[in-house]
């Protein structure tokens, strides 16, 4: 009995599909969707997209969903760390024509 | 039943545990701490990526044009079909499904040899195209669309480091997943224990997790303003 209750949850085979049905429907979707002219907002879309893909990814292949909340800290912190990281430097690579030196 | 599962357990349990539980929390959130330090190592490759798109953006594009997005999207299917049967292998090794579980993880370990091999004529059609970063460099729509062969070669230095360094993690995980099959086959495995792997599967799917990325960044930057 007490091992049963300490088994990890297992999540039923219809939800593996699903997110999988989900993932192969939005792959179509940001393939056909670079091919519509939308300017700027053909980025913002496909990383949109590869975004709602990865977090079903690692909500349900990965298990996190149903994981500790140590866990799902640690994965909120790496995603934060990773966002500091290109958000900084880009504070630098972005800015370097906004002051000009007189003089030069 | 019952009294044979506990002897698995007792079998598997390390001594500086207090029970499987806290045995199979702590093997994962160890795993989980792995996939941190891949997320900043990737990470960097990424931040070169967003500086250098945004200050050669046009080269960035006539590269990306270059890009066979079919044989792309079909590789982002195949690794999201090899994530499907690794994640249900991974339940059937939760469900003691342990034959099952080795088929799925074969059937996980084709879609990878299958993902490597496309991205393998890719590779080949890039390299007799000389559009590999170093001396012998060229890239012909240059004067076309009006952007530097020198810009362009930035773009495929991170092409070819950024879906290199996916690519040789693909190599591992396949190599990951042929382990956890022969020791599957040899019973070592059950729903007690099957930390290594949920582990693998973890690692796996951080690698598909890459690619979801990588193909619209390299593949599908701008289809039609080439200008």
């Amino acid at each position: 009995m007490s091992v049963e209750e300490h088994r990890q949850h297992v999540i039923p085979t219809s939800v593996y599909v699903g997110i999988w049905a989900i993932l192969m429907v939005l792959t179509a979707t940001t393939v056909f969707a670079s091919f519509i002219e939308l300017g700027d907002w053909n980025i913002v879309l496909a990383l949109t997209i590869a975004t709602i893909k990865a977090t079903l990814v690692v909500l349900f292949f990965m298990h996190l969903y149903y994981s500790s909340k140590l866990t799902k800290v640690t994965m909120i912190a790496a995603i934060f760390f990773l966002f500091l990281l290109l958000a900084l430097s880009m504070t630098d690579y972005l800015t370097r024509g906004w002051l000009t030196n007189p003089g030069h | 039943m019952a009294t044979s599962d506990i002897e698995i357990a007792e079998h598997a349990l390390q001594h500086h545990f207090a029970d499987m539980d806290q045995q199979k929390e702590t093997s994962t959130f160890g795993m989980w701490l792995f996939l941190v330090t891949e997320i900043m190592f990737f990470g960097g490759l990424f931040c070169a990526y967003l500086i250098y798109r945004s200050t050669y953006y046009q080269a960035f594009v006539a590269g990306s044009q270059t890009m066979n997005i079919w044989l792309g999207a079909t590789n982002t299917a195949v690794l999201i079909c090899s994530s499907l049967s690794m994640a249900l292998g991974v339940r059937c090794a939760q469900t003691n499904k342990i034959k099952m579980m080795v088929v799925l993880l074969l059937i996980t370990i084709m879609f990878g040899f299958a993902f490597l091999g496309i991205k393998a004529i890719e590779y080949h059609e890039h390299w007799t195209h000389h559009q590999f970063p170093g001396p012998n460099f060229q890239f012909e729509g240059a004067e076309a669309a009006g952007v530097s062969p020198q810009n362009v070669q930035i773009y495929f230095s991170l092409y070819w480091a950024m879906t290199g360094l996916h690519a040789l993690h693909m190599v591992i995980g396949i190599g990951l997943v042929t382990w956890i099959v022969i020791a599957g086959w040899r019973g070592a495995y059950g729903p007690d224990y099957y930390s290594p792997v949920e582990n693998v599967g973890l690692y796996w799917h951080f690698v598909d997790l890459v690619w979801i990325y990588l193909f619209p960044l390299l593949y599908l930057i701008s289809k039609k303003h080439g200008g």
